[in-house]
């Protein structure tokens, strides 16, 4: 049986509903065969990472922790009690040793000023529930762009200016981007915001 | 009853749900993500809704009693509603939640209590109606047939792909 390249990949799923995380579950393992572990909170997702109160702003090692997992992509819902998805963006992009794992924002609202919020945050995406099979496309480019920031930081002695090139013009593209998804959402009727952030085909 | 009139009845019963709008394309999504590994995935996913619909009903009902409503929290209830109904495609239901929440945030008690009264009319309708569904799904599989796939094209045209 043909190993599909993308079980390798872990998702980590934060919601505090248990309907929702169901779902998400559910639509992570159908579209793509990603390795899923869902969290009901922001806490339980950082330790999930590894990473401990205390811990928010090492300046450690770049290899993660000993005892944690490790998760390639975070994809959370907005509206948490206690720590929010938002709380949980700016503790992951704060700390050095998980700032480059992509995470991706749900929320069953749509509000510019928030979804505006998460995306200058460091969220790549920001999903409008209910999540859909079609938005799981959108991950692929983010989970092998974090992919590929992990080998370039584990390989940074060799040469750095190899065929990285994709990666760079695609954050240009991020920018523009998120600017165009304002107006898109006047338009679109289902109010289905979406844009990627590379060119990059997934297989 | 014979197969074919089961699968026909479905075809008929299902088709009714999503003109009349009980139902969405969100349900849709839904069984799409049922198969032989999930074979129960649809069922499971909407006994949920059930469960934290349920809760959250005699919850509203309790917030809006009170001498001084909440009216924070019942618009946090009637977020939560209206999200989860959203999330299996129960549009009707949503659609009520939506207006809902207007009255919340006019902090309009009686019109709220109104709102509830509608919401919680939805809400038991569209669950004797999927119960309705899964019945006759159940008496289909066990007629030895297969459960047609409605084909939801746009919102009014519905078609089956398969009997």
């Amino acid at each position: 049986m043909a190993v599909d390249a993308e079980a390798q990949f872990h998702v980590l799923a934060v919601d505090d509903s248990l309907m929702d995380r169901k779902l998400i579950e559910r639509l992570l393992k159908t579209s793509s065969s990603f390795q899923v572990t869902t969290v009901d909170s922001g806490s339980k997702a950082l330790e999930v990472l590894g990473l401990k109160e205390e811990d928010q702003t090492s300046t450690s090692a770049l290899s993660p922790q000993h005892n944690e997992i490790e998760v390639n992509l975070v994809i959370t819902d907005y509206c948490m009690p206690g720590m929010t998805g938002y709380d949980l963006l700016k503790k992951i992009k704060e700390s050095s040793s998980l700032k480059d794992i992509p995470v991706v924002i749900m929320s069953s609202e749509n509000v510019p000023s928030r979804i505006n919020r998460c995306l200058e945050g460091g969220a790549e995406e920001f999903f409008l529930k209910p999540v859909q099979l079609s938005d799981m496309r959108r991950l692929g480019p983010h989970i092998l762009k974090g992919k590929h920031k992990e080998q370039q930081q584990l390989h940074q002695e060799e040469n750095s200016n190899t065929n990285h090139t994709i990666m760079g013009s695609s954050n240009n593209n991020n920018m523009s981007n998120k600017r165009k998804v304002m107006d898109e959402e006047i338009l679109s009727d289902r109010t289905r915001l979406g844009f990627s952030s590379s060119s990059l085909n997934l297989i | 009853m014979e197969l074919g009139s089961l699968q026909r009845r479905y075809i008929d019963f299902t088709s009714a749900l999503f003109r009349e709008g009980f139902l969405d394309n969100q349900y849709t999504q839904l069984q799409q993500l049922q198969d032989e590994s999930n074979p129960e995935f649809v069922l499971e996913v909407v006994t949920l809704f059930f469960e934290d619909s349920e809760k959250l009903l005699n919850e509203l009902s309790r917030t809006l009693d009170q001498q001084v409503v909440d009216f924070k929290k019942v618009d946090a209830h009637v977020h939560q509603l209206k999200g989860s109904s959203a999330s299996i495609g129960a549009q009707r239901v949503k659609n009520v939640c939506m207006a809902f929440r207007n009255c919340c945030e006019e902090r309009n008690q009686e019109g709220c209590l109104r709102w509830l009264q509608q919401v919680r009319q939805e809400y038991f309708l569209v669950k004797s109606k999927l119960e309705t569904l899964f019945r006759l799904e159940k008496q289909i599989l066990a007629a030895g047939g297969s459960v047609p796939v409605l084909c939801f094209l746009w919102p009014t045209h519905v078609e089956t792909l398969s009997v």
